[in-house]
């Protein structure tokens, strides 16, 4: 009997709303408390159609599969061969990519560098420019132009192996950088030329070009200012990611990566984060038909990024078209971010490990994404670059198990017939059939 | 003097053959003719030349310039000087946008007006204008001098940081955070080293200068409405 409810009457189960849930209560009290937008690092939590929702079918009656030990399968990439004097040439298709120095600590960026060299890949600057330590570290560096174009310099430019225009982030299509105050050390100031402990808000848009044919003269200005050496990429979030493939590559790009709303970020508002943006399973196929379009796949490359986690996800990017893919927060968690090894700390900081997103506090128990010089030396560069080269092995040779049980002697020879889809929703995405049937939604030539 | 059609060898052999200058080259004097607004004109320059452009510049024009001095015996067009380290960029006509945008140092000079978003992201550039800007000069400025002795158009300095900007003229509005700012000796010593160094005669006390009020510079709530 409840005390409420002498009679005995019974009660119905408390209920939680499937609309106010408690997340959603939780940000509203957070928003009531302070009046200022929720700031986060990482991609998307929300779940959304994935690679997860295609399968490869493997090898049969007609077609046979490779054997394991003997029979090659090469993962080589060739990147910006185009127009470029140099192209990149990776040993795998997996490359990393940019993120700021500022928003990660040097040692961090050190042990990308050597991570990546040592798998036979490149890396990537990011917002704030280029640092000693993942120059000297990197055997192919990425030296991207950004709308704030903080630290940089004509001499940097013609120190990197590729430049790439960053348009946008898959995190934040149309959104610039934030750097809160906490992080800006007298290092990250220098760089940026602003004073020390302020709040640094990145532009979103570039200042002296906006629009396709103004792109194509800023590729001109670049390519002449390094005597059309080294190849250059193009970023884009997944928007509009047939018409921002196509424009990139008729404003001539070397490269287009493609950045989907799962991709990380240093920080931008959660909002931004959930709400604006298109999966990295619904752009691939876009992109690659923009490509096959002006008869450019292959010639100009595609590289994929936003959630890639494993080799299955290599596969899966490869096999609808892409050249190589890119990976932000998977470095980071090889490295040893949101370890649960620091969970005690993590709940100091009222989160626990695999959640920990407030990476612009600068408080990473982990020492990554920080510019605090205590926490800093938690990370060692040599042992993050060594667990980094072994975390792209794995994915590089369970891509390749996927590519020989199908069949295949090359990453690149992955096909969209190879895969199924599990769901409705990314047979239409992927444009392969949903398991079982022989049909996607919008198939053309099919009745439903 | 050397002098370079540009028409006739194309824009990859000039900015080649100027760009093979080294720091002790005895060839310091280059005429570039027929220019004919093309786009990326010596940009990218890292020596101790000096470079005269007979007739009108596209986009980018000395764009990222290091050492060399530019003379534009025309106009110039959008970015002209765009991420300038160090140098001299001297525009005789008008300029387009962007002119000097994210320039980390050196001196532009233009005789006519500048447009929109003169100075835009200056990180420690010297830009004086003898005519007017347009709108959203130095917006997000980060350090360096804004001269202009004309007038300003609207928003002024618009989420600016440590830039400095000199008025002599009006001021149609000011962006965001920007304020009037007391001209102190100091202010009149740099202004008058600036007009003197980019030969233009005007008297630094006919100026107010402008600046952050950084109030934007941490974020607070009661300032949301300007972010
Ligand atoms: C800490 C961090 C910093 C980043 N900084 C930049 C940056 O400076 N410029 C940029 O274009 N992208 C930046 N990104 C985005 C990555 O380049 C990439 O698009 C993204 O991480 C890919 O998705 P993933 O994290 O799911 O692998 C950053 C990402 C992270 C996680």
């Amino acid at each position: 009997m409840n005390k409420h409810d002498p009679k005995g009457i019974p009660h119905t189960t408390p209920r939680q709303s499937a609309t106010f849930t408690q997340d959603i209560n939780s940000d509203i009290r957070r928003a009531a408390a302070t009046g200022i937008y929720d700031i986060r690092g990482g991609g998307a939590k929300r779940k959304v159609p994935s690679f997860d929702d295609l399968l490869f079918m493997g090898a049969s009656i007609s077609r046979y599969p490779l054997e394991g030990y003997r029979e090659k399968c090469e993962t080589s990439v060739t990147i910006g061969g185009l127009h470029a004097e140099n192209p990149i040439e990776l040993d795998i298709p997996i490359t990393i990519a940019g993120m700021s120095f500022g928003a990660l600590s040097g040692p961090a960026k050190e042990a990308l560098g050597r991570g990546a060299s040592a798998a036979g890949t490149s890396t990537t600057t990011g917002d704030g420019g280029m640092t000693p330590e993942e120059r000297g570290h990197s055997d192919k560096l990425v030296y991207q132009y950004l709308p704030s174009r903080y630290g940089m310099n004509p001499d940097d430019l013609r120190k990197a192996d590729a430049i790439e225009i960053v348009v946008g982030q898959g995190a934040k299509p149309g959104g610039g950088g934030m750097l809160l105050g906490q992080k800006i050390s007298d290092r990250v100031a220098e760089m940026r030329n602003l004073p020390k402990g302020i709040d640094q808000r990145s532009a979103c848009r570039h200042p002296d070009w906006t629009g396709p044919d103004d792109l194509e003269i800023k590729i001109l200005e670049l390519r002449e200012i390094t005597g059309w050496k080294v190849p250059i990429y193009v970023k884009v979030a997944g928007a509009r990611p047939y018409y921002d493939t196509t424009l990139a590559i008729k404003a001539g790009a070397d490269a287009v990566v493609l950045d989907g709303m799962q991709g990380g970020t240093a920080a931008t508002q959660d909002v931004f984060i959930e709400h604006v943006g298109q999966p990295t399973l619904a752009i691939v196929r876009p992109a690659v038909q923009a490509l096959q379009d002006l008869g450019m796949h292959r010639k100009v490359q595609l590289i994929l990024s936003g959630g890639i986690r494993s080799g299955a996800d290599v596969a899966k990017a490869m096999a609808l078209g892409a050249d190589a893919v890119a990976i932000g927060t998977a470095a980071l968690i090889a490295l040893g971010d949101n370890d649960p090894k620091w969970e005690a700390e993590y709940n100091e900081l009222g989160t626990t490990a695999g959640a920990y997103d407030d990476w612009h506090e600068g408080q990473d128990p982990a020492g990554i994404t920080t510019q605090d010089p205590e926490l800093m030396k938690r990370f060692d560069p040599i042992e993050g670059g060594r667990r980094l080269r072994n975390y792209l092995k794995v994915m590089t040779l369970e891509a390749q198990t996927i590519a020989r049980a199908c069949g295949k002697n090359h990453l690149h020879n992955l096909e969209p017939e190879d895969l199924v889809a599990l769901t409705m929703e990314a047979a239409a995405m992927a444009k392969v059939p949903l398991a079982g049937t022989d049909w996607y939604p919008g198939k053309p030539n099919t009745s439903y | 003097m050397q002098t370079i059609d540009l028409q006739d060898i194309g824009l990859r052999e000039m900015n080649k053959t100027l760009h093979a200058q080294a720091d002790t080259t005895n060839q310091t004097a280059w005429e570039i003719v027929n220019p004919k607004g093309a786009h990326a004109i010596a940009c990218g320059l890292d020596a101790p030349i000096e470079v005269t452009v007979k007739g009108s510049t596209g986009y980018y024009c000395a764009g990222m310039n290091q050492q060399a001095t530019v003379n534009i015996h025309g106009s110039a067009g959008p970015g002209t000087g765009e991420n300038i380290m160090s140098g001299k960029i001297i525009i005789e006509g008008d300029a387009s946008q962007y002119l000097g945008a994210t320039g980390h140092g050196g001196l532009i000079v233009v005789k006519g007006n500048a447009s929109s978003r003169c100075g835009i992201s200056m990180k420690g550039v010297n830009i004086v204008v003898q005519g007017s800007v347009g709108h959203m000069s130095a917006f997000m400025g980060q350090s360096g001098n804004l001269v202009v002795c004309g007038d300003a158009g609207d928003a002024l300095g618009d989420s600016c940081y440590e830039a400095r900007f000199f008025v002599r003229g009006t001021v149609k509005s000011l962006g965001a955070d920007c304020e009037k700012k007391e001209m102190r000796a100091e202010h009149i010593e740099i202004l008058k080293g600036l007009l003197d160094e980019a030969g233009i005669d005007a008297d630094p006390s006919e100026f107010t200068r402008y600046g952050s009020a950084r109030n934007l510079y941490n974020f607070d709530v009661d300032n949301a409405g300007a972010y």
